[in-house]
């Protein structure tokens, strides 16, 4: 009865869910930690999308650096400004409804374009599937990044560096 | 409904996007615009694994690390901007920063 079809399916839209509804939840809450916590959950959600997906690598990445280190770090400025007078005021600005209504429209070009099916974005011919390779997806991964895209590998450290070097000038008192 | 195909990922990625738009958009808390931006950025993740595994190339789960990377220094600086701006003018509501509006 449970075929693997079924199966993916049944985590599939489990995972969706778990991701939209921490969406919505993260924009709507006025509790910026609330906020944080629901991020969480959704970012959770994205994780279990890409083990279904078998994409075992940036499961880890995302656990470990979205929810382990990007969420630590909102949670830990969230304690260190104040935001208890921000959760008082109105959370929503003046521009709400031509926001949405922009929102609205892109979304339903989107799902215009979508529910012509699955053929709409048949762009590229689909590479031959790998012979089982004994290799999992972390070595294979690993064997693209530092072959093919060692140069982008290289100038994302640069990038990094100076994310770092900019936030400790940004928040340091006085240099 | 299943079997799951990528048109699945696809509308389920083009969601996330709406929301996390809907949040910069329309939040005032500028830390709360900060998470609205991590969600985009799942939500091109997201696309970016879908088209991954459909077309059998492992390049789309490169670039997906890349945007994590972009996503981390986004999220660095973008704190080290708030913690100044608090610093200096007390808020954290993005419509309140008006200092070069007149």
């Amino acid at each position: 009865m449970l075929t693997p079809e079924l199966s993916q399916a049944i985590f599939f839209y489990l995972f969706a869910i778990m991701v939209l509804v921490g969406a919505i939840l993260t924009i709507t809450r006025r509790n910026a930690v609330h906020s944080a916590l629901f991020l969480i959950v959704s970012l959770m959600g994205v994780a279990g999308l890409y083990l279904l997906q078998q994409a075992e690598f940036l499961f880890a990445v995302q656990i470990v650096l979205y929810i382990g280190g990007i969420m630590v770090l909102f949670l830990f400025v969230i304690m260190l400004v104040n935001l208890d007078q921000a959760a008082k005021e109105k959370q929503f600005n003046g521009q709400w409804a031509i926001a949405l209504a922009c929102v609205v429209l892109v979304g339903a070009q989107i799902f215009w374009f979508l529910s012509k099916g699955d053929a709409a974005f048949k762009i590229a011919q689909p590479g031959l599937l790998p012979a089982a390779s004994a290799l999992g997806n972390t070595e294979q991964l690993a064997d693209v990044l530092f072959k093919d895209y060692l140069l982008p590998f290289e100038i994302a450290s640069i990038l990094l560096l100076v994310a770092v070097v900019g936030s400790v000038v940004m928040a340091k008192k006085r240099i | 409904m299943y079997p799951i195909t990528t048109a699945h990922y696809i509308a389920l990625s083009a969601a996330l996007l709406l929301i996390g738009t809907v949040g910069v958009l329309t939040r005032r808390n500028i830390v709360i615009i900060l998470m609205s931006i991590e969600l985009i950025l799942n939500a091109v993740n997201i696309n970016l694994v879908a088209f991954s595994q459909a077309l059998h190339n492992l390049n789309g789960q490169v670039f997906a690390i890349f945007v994590i990377t972009d996503a981390v220094a986004e999220a660095a600086v973008g704190l080290g901007i708030l913690i100044a701006l608090f610093r200096n003018k007390e808020t954290v509501l993005a419509d309140e920063v008006d200092l070069l509006k007149w």
